[in-house]
């Protein structure tokens, strides 16, 4: 019998940087591999740390059931608990997720907005009427695939 | 088309507030008529559901789109299921007169 699938997790923030970088590193002990932290992760250590929300709480705003929850969040801890311990690099991205709705990030004014009206297509950002924007939606769904051909 | 953009002041030179619900003043700009309108947010001190509340402040000056620095995880989905664009911008500096600028482009 086959596993039952992951169940995609819904993301409602996505981080501002990409990633964390160790500096001041201690001679011969150069660590150059790098840690991923998955965006589910990101986003349990978010709502569980940052919101200060329970266990209950975040698994019901992340779509997943409670358990689920709690051990994403502690795979979250044990990855920046090794990322600190053995000075390595953080990288944000991958796992298996959807976000809440389409965003959008402006390259020229470096603001994000959303798609509020899914039928039709953006073709401008609507603050500075550039056409230079990136779907960060899209651009997640392919670290998604990617995690699960691994 | 109307847009709302959170202020810290009730100026032209006041800037952009980084918090949606609890805000000092929402300006609301008319893009045809070229109209501002600031309206002081009564939420601004408020415990609890400040955010549903500005939400309702601001609709029902049928806005459709909404600028501001963050939006609470109880509005993302309110926003979304009245059709309105939410636009974050992490520009604290910023003055109202620039952004009401860049829209008028």
């Amino acid at each position: 019998m086959s596993p039952r699938p992951t169940r995609l997790r819904k993301i409602s923030n996505p981080p501002v940087i990409s990633g964390f970088k160790p500096y001041g590193i201690k001679k011969n002990t150069e660590n150059n591999e790098s840690i991923f932290l998955y965006l589910e992760e990101y986003e349990a250590l978010r709502l569980c740390d940052f919101e200060m929300l329970n266990h209950q709480q975040a698994s019901v705003l992340m779509a997943v059931s409670r358990p689920t929850l709690t051990r994403i969040y502690s795979r979250a801890r044990q990855k920046i608990a090794e990322g600190i311990v053995m000075g390595k690099q953080i990288i944000i991205e991958g796992g298996k997720i959807y976000f809440n709705s389409e965003w959008f990030s402006c390259k020229a004014c470096g603001c994000y907005f959303n798609n509020p009206d899914k039928q039709e297509e953006i073709k401008e950002c609507p603050l500075c009427k550039n056409s230079d924007f990136t779907n960060i939606g899209d651009a997640i769904n392919k670290y998604e695939i990617h995690s699960k051909i691994n | 088309m109307r847009v709302a953009i959170t202020s810290t002041g009730n100026s032209l030179e006041s800037k952009l507030d980084q918090r949606f619900g609890r805000c000092s003043y929402f300006v609301i700009y008319d893009l045809e008529t070229k109209g501002i309108e600031f309206i002081p947010n009564p939420n601004k001190d408020t415990q609890e559901g400040a955010g549903p509340a500005s939400v309702q402040i601001v609709a029902s000056r049928n806005v459709q789109k909404i600028i501001s620095g963050e939006f609470g995880i109880k509005i993302k989905s309110l926003l979304d299921s009245l059709k309105i664009q939410m636009i974050v911008l992490k520009e604290p500096e910023k003055k109202i007169e620039e952004i009401i600028k860049m829209l008028s482009n």
